[in-house]
């Protein structure tokens, strides 16, 4: 701990901070996808940056964990490198890339693309909790809207979208409902995720820490992604697949490659790319080789 | 053209040594020293104490010099040191009736009792560069100061600077025209640092979020209660500034004991209040308290401070600066800072899902294939 | 003086490690409602609690977090331990407690469960958690228990717990979104039941 840090606590927190968090935590498996307020704390790191995530984290991490830190899907993202340094400096834990090695995932954006196990905890950062915020911005409104399930504007604002543009357009930070009451926010990971969260073995835990709220999905819980009979929640697809390891079944990145429209698609779970290129799956190009240009569509 | 994107730790030590360059400028420049900014910069060190609530000069100076003089970001340097101090003892209120007064005005009376003090302030400085700082700065610094200003030369009248001052709203109180302030001790005082703001908020909350609130912010909005935007005829009762005693009483001992001074700016706002059916025609308060020396933000703190008492008053809430839930949720620097700069983070897979449903819509515009969904 | 002599009866031997692994096995418990979980540490239990209630209480009870104690385990040398060891104040009203400590009556019923704090409607986080002291716990008793958490049913025996206190349990769970959460604790083991959990039988 050459770097300063030897001042304090293990994984940062001092111990009544944590226990604070402990609690919210508990309540909040107990309530599934309710909101509970906690006394966020000054990280430091800045607000927005994951400090949510990272008290999370902090609370939870034990001194036998092996932590992996996504951000985007990947673990060499900057703010992901930044968290992963910061655990390693303050908890000395184990850090790896690899989903299947990991007992505690935070993440930023994404889920992992292979299904997480009951070994495993995976920690959101949030920067919004709110799910009805776009409608209403006043956090007394919205607690009284999440106790009497008013969630008509909701459905209005989704519906609309319908009306306008004959379809839902919202493509990430899609609304979902969680065990049948609580209408929640998954973080804005992109829809494609949502299904992943329904029936998870994995316990999930949410982090907002400038908005001050923790919440959580338990195990094997009911994640039901809004949407109507008639225009039935659907996820994103691509015609392309991987260029790296010909992945069709994950989410896409798109890179552009120059300025004449070229583009190339790539898996945005690193590891998963990583684990399938290993495996001697191959796309239509070599890493780093320049890719073909392609005209957009 | 994949690892370039992906950024990496190699990016983030080569951008942590190239801030330390930046920050240090040219070598040949001797260093600032933290005693320097302590000293020189003292309106820029409080301004950081107060919105990072810790009061202590050195940190803040060591703040200021690490965050390259931004002013934002040593705060934050300030808090994230804060919230890992311990907690030993809770003092008691201070008093700033016995306050050491270094400065002392009111616009609501030519004279009150113990005087006018003006102080150290730019009220009436001509705002001309004075370029014999340039020059002294190229001088040795050791030049001797102009003779120290006497206290009494300050004074506009003859009252010792000794003894209590009090305060021009308690002159106002002994006849009944301004609503009557008493502390409710049967309430714990809430602690935003301990406890999650929510709403409605009390004033002991909204107070204390408002010192820690960004100065700028809450220029604005008491300059918007001022023009319309808000009901709001305010008065400076009183501002004044200089140093108090802290106590704290020792579990063991049972008795108040002296810790130590700090400097503090408090701002007493008098508002009209036009009565109503249960309560007569009464002047009301706005309060404003920073550490050191923040008169502009201990000013604005008191006029929003009056603002957000609308509803308890029972007045119309109808401008932003009346709104608790507004004022309050965005008035804090290092949220707001942390949160407009995170969207430089990377936000690709958002993005990409945005990119898939626009060029789908476009697809699906240009095939003229709305789906006939009615228009309500 | 016994009082102060029990105070000094130690708590956690390595309070971060320790309380966190405390705190991670009753995460796992509310996780996986009606997972037999054990006991992670070895603990010197205080006067009138076993090992699992104060060891929960250790990791989690502190000033912020009022504590309730059921008669029978109310005694002053257990208030001087938790004082000593957690600093959580003590509340002799049920719906003031952040936890509470209740053991079954003779008749395997925990008297005045329904009494602790629900939580409200705009903020159920506010409810008790109340933890029962019970003798034994094993896989294959006639309470079925299913809801969050749980990925087939499963069965517990709570011994000794009676259908009466299962009945109170079932109303509280009917009450979601408020309702208290509740850990049964063995001496050696723990089972959590969070108010998602429906108990049958």
């Amino acid at each position: 701990m050459s770097d300063g840090l030897s001042g304090y606590n293990f994984a940062y927190l001092d111990e009544q901070t944590k226990r604070m968090i402990r609690r919210a935590l508990l309540k909040a498996v107990a309530i599934p996808g309710y909101q509970v307020p906690f006394a966020g704390r000054e990280m430091p790191l800045p607000y927005g940056w994951g400090t949510g995530g990272i008290q999370v984290t902090a609370a939870v991490i034990a001194p036998g964990d092996v932590l992996k830190v996504i951000d985007q899907g990947a673990d060499d993202t900057t703010n992901a490198v930044s968290i992963r340094r910061f655990f390693s400096r303050t908890a000395g834990v184990a850090t790896t890339t690899r989903t299947a090695d990991a007992t505690l995932i935070q993440t930023r954006h994404r889920i992992p693309e292979r299904p997480l196990t009951e070994a495993q905890i995976i920690v959101y950062q949030v920067p919004i909790p709110e799910p009805l915020r776009w409608m209403e911005p006043r956090e007394s409104e919205t607690k009284k809207m999440h106790a009497l399930l008013e969630y008509g504007v909701m459905q209005v604002k989704l519906y609309e979208d319908i009306a306008h543009l004959g379809r839902i357009t919202t493509s990430y930070d899609y609304p979902v409902r969680v065990n049948g009451h609580y209408i929640m926010s998954p973080s804005p990971i992109p829809r494609f995720d949502n299904p992943k969260m329904n029936q998870m073995a994995a316990l999930q835990l949410f982090g907002a820490g400038r908005e001050k709220r923790i919440y959580a999905v338990p195990p094997y819980t009911r994640v039901e992604s809004l949407d109507f009979d008639d225009y039935p929640f659907e996820i994103q697809r691509w015609d392309q697949h991987c260029a790296l390891c010909g992945a069709s079944d994950s989410y896409l990145d798109e890179m552009v490659t120059d300025d004449h429209g070229g583009r190339l698609f790539i898996c945005s779970d690193t590891d998963y790319c990583g684990e399938r290129r290993a495996a001697g799956h191959r796309g239509d190009t070599d890493l780093p080789a320049n890719p073909a240009p392609r005209t957009a569509p | 053209m994949y690892v370039a994107v992906k950024g990496g730790e190699q990016a983030i030590d080569n951008a942590h040594r190239l801030l330390a360059e930046a920050r240090r400028g040219d070598p040949a420049v001797p260093e600032l020293t933290i005693e320097q900014i302590a000293q020189q910069l003292g309106i820029a060190v409080d301004r950081v104490m107060t919105e990072g609530s810790l009061y202590d000069r050195t940190l803040a100076a060591l703040a200021i010099k690490q965050a390259r003089g931004d002013i934002t970001e040593a705060v934050f340097l300030l808090r994230a040191y804060r919230t890992t101090l311990p907690r030993l003892a809770v003092s008691e209120p201070i008093d700033t009736a016995v306050m050491t007064v270094q400065r002392r005005i009111s616009a609501t009376f030519k004279d009150v009792p113990g005087g006018q003090i003006l102080g150290p302030t730019f009220d009436y400085s001509h705002r001309l560069l004075d370029f014999s700082l340039a020059a002294a700065a190229t001088v040795d610094a050791a030049a001797s100061p102009a003779e120290p200003a006497s206290a009494s030369a300050e004074r506009t009248d003859a009252a010792t600077a000794t003894g209590p001052t009090p305060r021009v709203t308690d002159i106002l109180n002994a006849e009944g025209l301004i609503e009557v302030e008493t502390a409710d001790d049967t309430q714990p005082v809430g602690d935003i640092t301990r406890q999650p703001l929510t709403f409605p908020a009390d004033r002991d909350v909204r107070l204390q979020s408002l010192t820690r609130g960004d100065e700028g912010f809450l220029l604005a909005l008491g300059y918007s209660s001022q023009r319309g935007y808000g009901k709001s005829h305010p008065f400076a009762g009183e501002i004044r500034m200089g140093t108090v005693a802290v106590e704290i009483i020792p579990e063991e001992l049972g008795f108040a004991i002296d810790i130590g001074d700090i400097a503090v700016t408090e701002c007493q706002m008098i508002n009209q209040f036009q009565g109503s059916k249960t309560q007569p025609a009464q002047f009301t308060r706005g309060y404003g308290l920073t550490f050191g020396h923040c008169e502009r933000k201990a000013m604005a703190m008191a006029l929003v401070d009056r603002a957000l008492r609308a509803e308890a008053l029972g007045e119309d809430v109808t401008a932003p600066a009346q709104d608790a839930e507004f004022v309050l949720s965005h008035c804090d620097a290092v949220e707001a800072s942390g949160f407009v700069e995170h969207l430089k983070l990377p936000h690709y897979v958002d993005f990409q899902s945005e990119l898939v449903t626009v060029r789908t819509l476009r697809q699906a515009f240009s095939d003229r294939e709305i789906p006939g969904v009615p228009d309500v | 003086m016994t009082a102060d002599i029990d105070a000094l009866r130690p708590g956690f031997e390595n309070p971060a490690p320790d309380a966190n692994a405390v705190f991670r096995t009753v995460l796992t418990g509310f996780s996986y409602p009606g997972r037999i979980l054990a006991l992670p540490i070895a603990i010197a239990a205080p006067p009138r609690l076993n090992a699992t209630a104060a060891a929960v209480l250790l990791a989690l009870a502190d000033l912020d977090a009022p504590v309730w104690l059921t008669a029978d385990v109310d005694t002053a040398p257990l208030r001087s331990w938790l004082q000593f060891h957690c600093g959580c104040p003590l509340t002799a009203l049920r719906e003031e407690a952040v936890f509470a400590v209740a053991n079954p009556d003779a008749f395997g019923a925990v008297d005045g469960l329904a009494e602790f704090a629900p939580g409200r409607a705009e903020s159920p986080e506010t409810s008790t958690t109340v933890i029962v002291q019970v003798a034994d716990l094993r896989a294959d008793g006639a309470v079925r228990l299913s809801g969050p958490g749980i990925a087939a049913p499963r069965s517990l025996a709570a011994p000794p717990l009676s259908p009466a206190f299962w009945a109170v349990l079932r109303d509280n769970h009917a009450r979601f979104p408020q309702g208290i959460d509740v850990i049964l604790a063995a001496p050696d083991r723990m089972v959590c039941l969070p108010r998602t959990t429906l108990t049958e039988g």
